[in-house]
C-alpha cells in the first residue's frame, strides 16, 4: 500500500491535488480529489446591486470566461422576471459557441493534448510517413504536408538544442503508456502549434459581439450592448468568416486527430472503462431562435438501467461534510448557507520523484479535504460534461447527436459503452464542438432574419426595493451543467450560490461515502510507475477541470455587509 | 542594467538575429517590428535601432517564472491571444518560460521540481511575472500548493527573493482584484505587499495582450521603464480611456446613451450616463483595444468599469450608474457628473470644459490618496 499525492495537477484552470492509495499491484484503491484555493466570490458579491453580480461572478473565471458572466446576468434577469428581446438571446448563442470552440480545441490540444502526444518522439518521425498517416484520418488534413512537418519538426529540433525545453521539461516523455508513433506525434504536434493561432481567431470570434475576450462585456441585465455591432453588415461578415475558419480546424485537425487517437489508444486501459459516475446531467442549451440545439436532462444508472428523465431542480443540493466549510447539512442552493472550517493537512511521509519516501503535507482522509463541496441530485453524484450531453441527447434521440455518435461508433469500430470513459469524455467534446460548428450559424441567420423586423436589444425592468425576488440560470458551460442560484431582497442581493460543472465532477465524498467523479473514475487504475502518474494526469484532464469555477461559496454567518441602495 | 549583465550569461550562443533568419525573417521585417515596437511604447521612432540593439544582444532565452496565485487564469488568457506581428510571438519563443501551470506539460513533483530548479539556476536572472492576489498572514492557507503544502505566500516570497524583475500581471496581483473586494474574506493582497522589491504592475481584469507582452518587452530592453503613481508603465497607462475614446464626440456635443438599446446606443454615442467609468479610468484600451485590435467595451456598446484601477470592485460600483455625487463633493459641492453631464448641450462648450476639468482633478486627488 501507498500514498500518491499529485499537486499541483497542471494545465487546467485552478488549484487541483490528488491523491490516491495503490496496493502492491498498482492499482488504485482509494482516491481523494481536492482544490487547495478558496476565494470568496459569493460572499463578495452580497449586499450588492443585483445588476453588479454578471461582471462579478465573471471573474470566477477567466477560461470559461462567458458562462459566468451570462449565468450571473440570467439569474438576476430570471429573479426579476425579465425576458430579453430575440435578438439579445441570439447574439448571447452567437458569443457562447464561440466560446465552446475555442475552449474545446484549447483543451484538446493546449491542455489534455500532452497526455497522449509524447512530443520528444516526435523528433525520430519520417515526415513523409507523417503525412500519409494524417492522410489516413482526414482527406484534407491541415498543416501536415510534408514540407509543413518537417518544419514542425525542425522548430522543435532546434528548441530541443537549446537545452532549455522551457514548459515542455520534466514531463513524463517516454512513458510506457504513450501509444503514438513518432509519426503520429509529429502531426497532433503540427496542430497543437496551429491551434495557438486558431484559438486567437476564436477569441476574436467572441470579442465581435463581445468586446473582448477573456471577459467580454457586452451583457447586460435585460439584453446586449453591442447593438451597433448586430447592425453592421461588415461585422456579420467578420464573424461568419472567423467562425467557418474555425470549424475548418475542428473538422480538417480536432476531428482527424479524435480519430486517430481513438483507434491508437482504445486498448489503452488509462482511458476506458472508467465511467466513474455513471449518472449524467445536461442542460437545454444553444437556443437557435425556435428551439435548442442540445436538450436537457437526466440519465441514472446509465451503467445497469437507463432511466432518461427530465430535471427537477428542487432536487439539486449541495454538502459539506468533507469539505472546509463547517454546515454538513444537504442544502438547496436558494438556502446555501456555510461558514469556512479549515481543518488543515497532515503530516506524513509520500513517495516523491525519485521513489523515496519525503515529508510531505497530505489530505485528512478521515475528515474534510477541499475547498470543493458535493452537490447531489437526489442524493446521487452526477456527472457532468460534453459526455453527459452527449449522453442524454443520444437517450432522448436527439437527430443531430445520434447521428454523429453513430457514425463515429461505427468509424472506430466501438460500442456506445466505450464512450463511458476518458476516450469518450474527450470524443465527446470534439463531437460537441463539431456540432455547434455545423449549427451555430443558423442564430446568426436568425438574427439577421429578426433584426428586418424588431431591432430590440433590450427589455425594461424596475428593480421594486420592497419586494423579494429568487430566480436562477440553468445552462451548460464547456465544462457541463452550470447554475447560478440568487435572492434579492431590498434591491439587494442576499444570498447567491453557484453550482458548477467541476463542483459536481470533482466533488469530494459526501455524507453517505459516495464519490465524486473524478474520484470514482480513479478507482481499478493500475500506474505503471508511481514516480511518474501519467494515467492519473491523463484521466483527471478528460474533465477539463475548472478549479476556481468549482470553488465558490459562502455566507459567513451573521457576516453584516455594507448596504448598498439601487438607484432606480 | 544589471540585470542584462546577469541576463547574458544565460543567453544562448546565437543572436537573435541568427535565429530569426533560420525562421526565414530578414533584418528589414526585424527593422520594421521595432520601430513598430518603439511606436507602441510610446518611444517614438528614434528609440527603433536601440530596442533592434537590445533584443539583438540581449532577449533571446530569458528566463520567465509565472506564479498562479489566487485568480482565474483570465491574465493567462489574455497572454494567449498575443500575436501582434507574427515576429512578436516568435520574441516569446525565445522567452525560456520555466513555469507556467497552464501550459507546462510536466505536474505534481516534476512541476514542483522546475520551479525550485529554475529559481536556483536562474537566481537574480528570471523576470517573476505573477498573476492573482495572495491570501496572506494568518490566511494564507486559503491557497496551499505541492505536496509539501507550502502557502501561495511562502511560495511568492521566495520567488520575489530571487527575482531580477517583477511584474504583477492584472489586477489581482496589482492591487488584489475581486477577491479583495469587500468584505475580503481571505485578506488577499497585492504581490507589492509581500516583498519589499519594487513591482511593476500591469492591472486590468484582464489587461490585454499588448499590455501584457509590451510591458515584458520593455523591461527586458531597458531594464526600467516610467512608472505613474501606481506603478504602472506610463506608456499603457499615462493617460485615460476618455482621453482617446471614439466616442468622445459625443460627450463633448452632449450626445448620451440614455438607457441600453436606445437610439443613441444605435447611434453610438457617449455611455457616460450609463455608467462609463472611462473619465477615470487610467489605460490605452482606447488606442489598443483587444484581441488584435478587433473590438473593446466601448467600442461594444458597455461603458468601462474602470478594471485597471485600484479597488475598482468597490468604488466604481454601480457599474452601470455615473459615479454618484459624493465622489465630486470637495469639487463641484454636490454637484455630480451627471447633473453636469445633463446640462451639457450642443455648442456648450465651457460647460464641456469644466466637467473634463473636474475628471481631471478627481484623477488627481485620487492618486494622492494612495
Amino acid at each position: 500500500m501507498q500514498k500518491i499525492v499529485v499537486d499541483p495537477i497542471t494545465r487546467i484552470e485552478g488549484h487541483l491535488r490528488v491523491e490516491v492509495i495503490v496496493d502492491d499491484a498498482n492499482v488504485v484503491t482509494d482516491a481523494y480529489a481536492g482544490s487547495t484555493l478558496w476565494r470568496g466570490i459569493e460572499t463578495i458579491v452580497k449586499g450588492r446591486d443585483p445588476r453588479d453580480v454578471g461582471f462579478m461572478t465573471q471573474r470566477i473565471c477567466g477560461v470559461c470566461t462567458y458562462s459566468h458572466y451570462r449565468a450571473g446576468i440570467e439569474a438576476a434577469e430570471n429573479a426579476l422576471g425579465i425576458v430579453p428581446p430575440k435578438n439579445a438571446k441570439l447574439t448571447r448563442t452567437l458569443m457562447n459557441a464561440a466560446l465552446y470552440m475555442h475552449d474545446h480545441c484549447v483543451h484538446f490540444y493546449q491542455l489534455h493534448g500532452l497526455d497522449f502526444v509524447d512530443v520528444v518522439s516526435a523528433l525520430s518521425a519520417d515526415p513523409a510517413k507523417a503525412e500519409a498517416e494524417a492522410l489516413k484520418w482526414c482527406d484534407k488534413p491541415l498543416v501536415c504536408g510534408v514540407g509543413e512537418l518537417k518544419a514542425v519538426q525542425e522548430k522543435l529540433k532546434t528548441f530541443v538544442d537549446k537545452g532549455e525545453l522551457g514548459i515542455f521539461a520534466n514531463a513524463y516523455w517516454g512513458h510506457k503508456t504513450y501509444r503514438f508513433s513518432p509519426e503520429q506525434n509529429l502531426v497532433a504536434l503540427s496542430h497543437y502549434l496551429e491551434c495557438l493561432k486558431v484559438q486567437r481567431t476564436a477569441a476574436q470570434l467572441m470579442a465581435i459581439f463581445g468586446a473582448k475576450q477573456p471577459h467580454p462585456q457586452s451583457l447586460t441585465v435585460g439584453g446586449v450592448t453591442c447593438v451597433m455591432d448586430i447592425l453592421d453588415p461588415a461585422r456579420i461578415g467578420e464573424y461568419k468568416t472567423k467562425f467557418l475558419e474555425i470549424s475548418d480546424f475542428i473538422h480538417r485537425a480536432y476531428l482527424a486527430d479524435i480519430k486517430m487517437a481513438a483507434a491508437v489508444y482504445k486498448n489503452e486501459p488509462s482511458v476506458m472503462n472508467d465511467v466513474g459516475v455513471d449518472n449524467f446531467m445536461c442542460a437545454d442549451e444553444f437556443y437557435l431562435g425556435d428551439d435548442y440545439l442540445f436538450k436537457g436532462g437526466i440519465v441514472t444508472n446509465m451503467l445497469s438501467n437507463p432511466v432518461l428523465g427530465a430535471i427537477d431542480e428542487s432536487k439539486i443540493t449541495e454538502e459539506a461534510t468533507r469539505s472546509w466549510y463547517k454546515n454538513d447539512k444537504a442544502l438547496h442552493p436558494y438556502d446555501g448557507e456555510q461558514e469556512p472550517n479549515y481543518t488543515g493537512l497532515k503530516d506524513e511521509k509520500t513517495l516523491n520523484a525519485k521513489g523515496e519516501l519525503e515529508d510531505s503535507k497530505v489530505f485528512d482522509m478521515n475528515g474534510k479535504y477541499s475547498w470543493i463541496k458535493a452537490p447531489r441530485y437526489d442524493n446521487l453524484p452526477v456527472q457532468v460534461g460534453p459526455l453527459a450531453t452527449i449522453v442524454v441527447n443520444y437517450l432522448a434521440k436527439n437527430p443531430i447527436v445520434t447521428k454523429e455518435v453513430d457514425a463515429l461508433l461505427a468509424e472506430l469500430n466501438i460500442e456506445l459503452k466505450d464512450l463511458l470513459s476518458t476516450l469518450g469524455r474527450t470524443a465527446a467534446r470534439m463531437i460537441e464542438a463539431k456540432i455547434i460548428s455545423e449549427h451555430a450559424l443558423k442564430a446568426l441567420d436568425n438574427l439577421v432574419e429578426n433584426l428586418k423586423v424588431d431591432q430590440s436589444t433590450c427589455a425594461p425592468y424596475k428593480i421594486d426595493n420592497s419586494k423579494e425576488y429568487k430566480g436562477r440560470f440553468i445552462g451548460n458551460a464547456p465544462r457541463g451543467m452550470l447554475s447560478h442560484w440568487i435572492r434579492i431582497k431590498d434591491g439587494i442581493v442576499q444570498n447567491y450560490q453557484a453550482v458548477v460543472p467541476s463542483t459536481w465532477n470533482a466533488s469530494p465524498k459526501d455524507a453517505n461515502g459516495k464519490m465524486g467523479t473524478y474520484e470514482a473514475c480513479l478507482i481499478g487504475l493500475k500506474i505503471e510507475d508511481l514516480t511518474k502518474p501519467l494515467e492519473i494526469i491523463r484521466k483527471i484532464h478528460s474533465y477539463d477541470p475548472c478549479i476556481a469555477c468549482a470553488v465558490h461559496v459562502l455566507d459567513k454567518k451573521g457576516n453584516k455587509l455594507g448596504e448598498y441602495k439601487v438607484g432606480v | 542594467m544589471d540585470f542584462f549583465r546577469h541576463f547574458n550569461n544565460s543567453c544562448s550562443n546565437k543572436s537573435l538575429m541568427e535565429l530569426l533568419e533560420e525562421h526565414g525573417f530578414t533584418r528589414r521585417d526585424f527593422l520594421k517590428w521595432s520601430s513598430g515596437m518603439a511606436t507602441m511604447l510610446g518611444l517614438g521612432a528614434t528609440f527603433a535601432p536601440s530596442i533592434a540593439n537590445a533584443v539583438e544582444n540581449n532577449a533571446s532565452n530569458t528566463p520567465v517564472i509565472w506564479l498562479h496565485m489566487a485568480e482565474c487564469t483570465g491574465c493567462s488568457e489574455s497572454l494567449l491571444r498575443s500575436d501582434a506581428p507574427t515576429i512578436d510571438s516568435l520574441i516569446f519563443d525565445y522567452l525560456n518560460i520555466e513555469y507556467h501551470e497552464t501550459v507546462m506539460a510536466a505536474s505534481g513533483h516534476q512541476a514542483d521540481e522546475n520551479l525550485e530548479n529554475a529559481i536556483k539556476k536562474h537566481a537574480g536572472k528570471y523576470v517573476l511575472l505573477v498573476e492573482g492576489a495572495v491570501p496572506a498572514g494568518s490566511s494564507s492557507f486559503y491557497l496551499t500548493l505541492g505536496a509539501k503544502g507550502h502557502t501561495g505566500e511562502e511560495i511568492a516570497k521566495n520567488a520575489c527573493a530571487n527575482a531580477a524583475a517583477i511584474l504583477a500581471i492584472g489586477t489581482c496581483s496589482s492591487f488584489g482584484g475581486i477577491q479583495a473586494a469587500a468584505p475580503n474574506p481571505t485578506n488577499a493582497v497585492p504581490i507589492s505587499k509581500i516583498t519589499n522589491k519594487s513591482v511593476i504592475n500591469v492591472p486590468g481584469c484582464p489587461p490585454s495582450e499588448k499590455n501584457i507582452v509590451g510591458s515584458i518587452l520593455q523591461i527586458l530592453l531597458f531594464g526600467t521603464m516610467p512608472l505613474d503613481n501606481f506603478n504602472r508603465p506610463k506608456w499603457a497607462y499615462e493617460h485615460r480611456i476618455h482621453d482617446y475614446c471614439e466616442r468622445r464626440g459625443h460627450f463633448d456635443a452632449g450626445e448620451f446613451v440614455e438607457s441600453f438599446g436606445d437610439e443613441g446606443a444605435k447611434k453610438g454615442y457617449c455611455l457616460y450616463k450609463v455608467g462609463c467609468k472611462g473619465p477615470y479610468t487610467f489605460n490605452n484600451c482606447a488606442k489598443q483595444r483587444f484581441n488584435q485590435h478587433i473590438n473593446w467595451p466601448i467600442g461594444a456598446g458597455h461603458g468601462c468599469i474602470g478594471c485597471s484601477e485600484p479597488d475598482f470592485w468597490d468604488s466604481m460600483r454601480t457599474y452601470e450608474e455615473p459615479l454618484k455625487s459624493h465622489l465630486f463633493q470637495s469639487v463641484f459641492s454636490g454637484m455630480g457628473a451627471d447633473a453636469m453631464s445633463d446640462k451639457i448641450g450642443i455648442g456648450v462648450l465651457t460647460l464641456t470644459g469644466v466637467a473634463i476639468a473636474a475628471h481631471a482633478s478627481i484623477a488627481a486627488i485620487k492618486k494622492d490618496k494612495e
